[in-house]
């Protein structure tokens, strides 16, 4: 009799929404970063998203069936994985490495440490650091085909070098050198606005993130907005600060955790792009702050109710 | 130590099973300093395998001399002994290799297998048990470090001993002869050794059905073991 009486601790009440529902939502957000980024950088670019969401969803696959774990590619978490991975990439990368990257992506960094919700840090960002340490990936660029660009590097290595910014509208179109989806910001915003209006995000991460780079660069560039505006349109930011900082495994949960999560990360980027060696600082900031999210969670955790001092 | 221990399991234990550097995790300065290339790492594990074979046999043959209080300076003159002994020889015989391992080949003397192994094993052993745990310690290393190399150099630099592999030229992933590349290969070398030698890890009871409020009517697989336990 009292196996049939079910009891569960709170809450009891379920939302009805699951992690394949919410990861189809974030690649529902990133296919307008997708589309535009084959549109500017070609049809190459395609091929490198292919081959990396095929091979994150095959090596988790594999992988569970060797450690004879529940399969978890029905999750559709390694697709985004892959897809994220290969955003982050310049559309002229070699296959091999593409596979080599997701390997690292999803065996190292996800199953090796148990999982969708076990990995300590963001797959896709760790798999981007990984291939800019391990082939200097990011350092080979892709240009626009759909116009000529005269300049041969990035906005952000221009700007580095003392040049001039790219005109604003540009930059928000996307037509300068990059990896596949970090350019486009129109797209990207869409897929923010998305994301925000079904309730998979919270606006906290980006806003903050994006918005201490801008104060701090508009300090910097002794408040000249325009600069300001293309050191926030330019570089990884924008894909960073919407889809990969908002990981919610590798991300605070409360809303002021989130708020210094993306403060820290903003503050870092900032420091990295002005006074690094690397023109981009965005996955190494976003990767640090990352290792710092269980301290960050600790430290804004709720009171529990009547559990005394949190 | 048990007695019933025979001085071939004494010789075949620091191979696999108590390898110095995948299972006891001793000597791993040398281990992820000397791994980007197979000669040197062969050659750091020759001459590691002298020192710890001498030196065991030494401490075992004093063991009952030395006075407690100040063994490990006892044991740090011994070895330094033997390091400089073998430093000399390979300078003298093997410049290159000597070149190339640089103050590693000074620093076996601080090496925490040869210490490890002369204070857990050899101060309390026979002369004979010491030298075969020297020798087996000193396989497990040597093996354990050209197996790390092999992996590093063939995959970073696309060469085997310094021999090019022309169908790797293009796909070099210079990351793992990088310090960090290193880690990597160590990190996941560990696991894998671990994995086949001891098996699946016992699970962790995450909760206590003690304290859970829904113990008495829940009947998932967790707590359904704690019972049969209990019993």
């Amino acid at each position: 009799m009292a196996n049939k009486l079910k009891l569960a601790v709170s809450p009891h009440i379920h939302s009805g929404r699951s992690t394949m529902g919410i990861m189809r939502d974030v690649i529902i957000a990133l296919l307008p970063a997708a589309i535009a980024g084959s549109v500017i950088f070609g049809l190459r670019s395609l091929l490198v998203i292919g081959v990396c969401v095929a091979s994150c969803v095959l090596l988790e696959a594999v992988f569970n069936k060797i450690t004879k774990k529940e399969q978890t590619i029905g999750d559709l978490s390694a697709v985004v994985t892959g897809l994220l991975l290969a955003l982050n990439l310049p559309a002229n990368i070699p296959v091999w490495q593409c596979v080599v990257g997701s390997v690292f992506a999803i065996v190292v960094v996800k199953c090796l440490f148990g999982g969708i919700g076990y990995n300590v840090v963001n797959p896709a960002i760790t798999a981007r650091v990984f291939m800019l340490v391990a082939f200097g990936s990011m350092t080979i660029q892709a240009y626009p085909k759909v116009v000529d660009v005269a300049s041969s590097a990035t906005p952000l290595a221009v700007m580095a070098d003392g040049g001039n910014a790219p005109e604003l509208f540009d930059l928000f179109k996307g037509l300068h050198g990059g990896a596949i989806g970090e350019t486009c910001a129109a797209a990207l915003l869409v897929g923010f606005v998305y994301l925000l209006v079904r309730r998979v995000i919270t606006w906290h991460i980006p806003v903050s993130y994006i918005g201490s780079v801008f104060v701090l660069s508009l300090l910097m560039e002794n408040f000249d907005f325009v600069r300001a505006l293309s050191m926030v349109l330019s570089g990884g930011l924008l894909i960073g600060a919407i889809f990969m900082a908002t990981d919610y495994v590798t991300s605070p949960s409360t809303a002021k955790g989130k708020l210094i999560f993306g403060l820290g990360a903003g503050v870092l980027t900032f420091l990295i792009r002005y006074f690094g060696n690397y023109p981009e600082g965005v996955s190494f900031a976003i990767l640090l702050m990352n290792i710092l999210n269980p301290y960050i969670m600790s430290w804004t955790s709720h009171k529990v109710f009547g559990g005394g001092k949190a | 130590m048990s007695k019933n221990n025979n001085c071939m399991s004494v010789l075949t234990n620091g191979i696999i099973k108590e390898n110095p550097v995948f299972i006891l995790i001793l000597g791993t300065c040398p281990t992820l300093a000397t791994t980007n290339n197979v000669v040197g790492a062969f050659g750091m594990g020759i001459a590691a395998l002298a020192v710890l074979f001498c030196s065991n046999i030494l401490i075992s043959l004093l063991r009952h001399i030395i006075p407690d209080s100040v063994r490990i300076p006892c044991y740090i003159v011994i070895i330094a002994g033997f390091v400089t002994i073998v430093q000399m020889l390979v300078q003298a015989f093997f410049p290159e290799l000597y070149k190339m391992l640089g103050v590693y080949l000074a620093l076996i003397t601080v090496n925490c297998i040869i210490l490890g192994r002369a204070e857990m094993f050899a101060s309390k052993n026979s002369v004979i048990r010491s030298g075969l745990d020297g020798l087996g310690m000193g396989i497990g290393f040597t093996l354990a470090l050209t197996a790390m190399a092999t992996i590093r150099e063939v995959f970073g630099s696309a060469s085997f001993a310094g021999i090019s592999i022309p169908f790797l030229e293009n796909y070099k992933i210079e990351f793992l002869v990088k310090a960090p590349g290193g880690m990597l290969v160590y990190g996941l070398l560990i696991a894998l050794v671990y994995a086949l030698t001891h098996g699946k890890a016992p699970m962790k009871k995450s909760f206590s059905c003690a304290t859970c409020p829904s113990a008495a009517y829940c009947n998932t697989a967790a707590c359904k073991k704690e019972e049969e336990g209990d019993k």
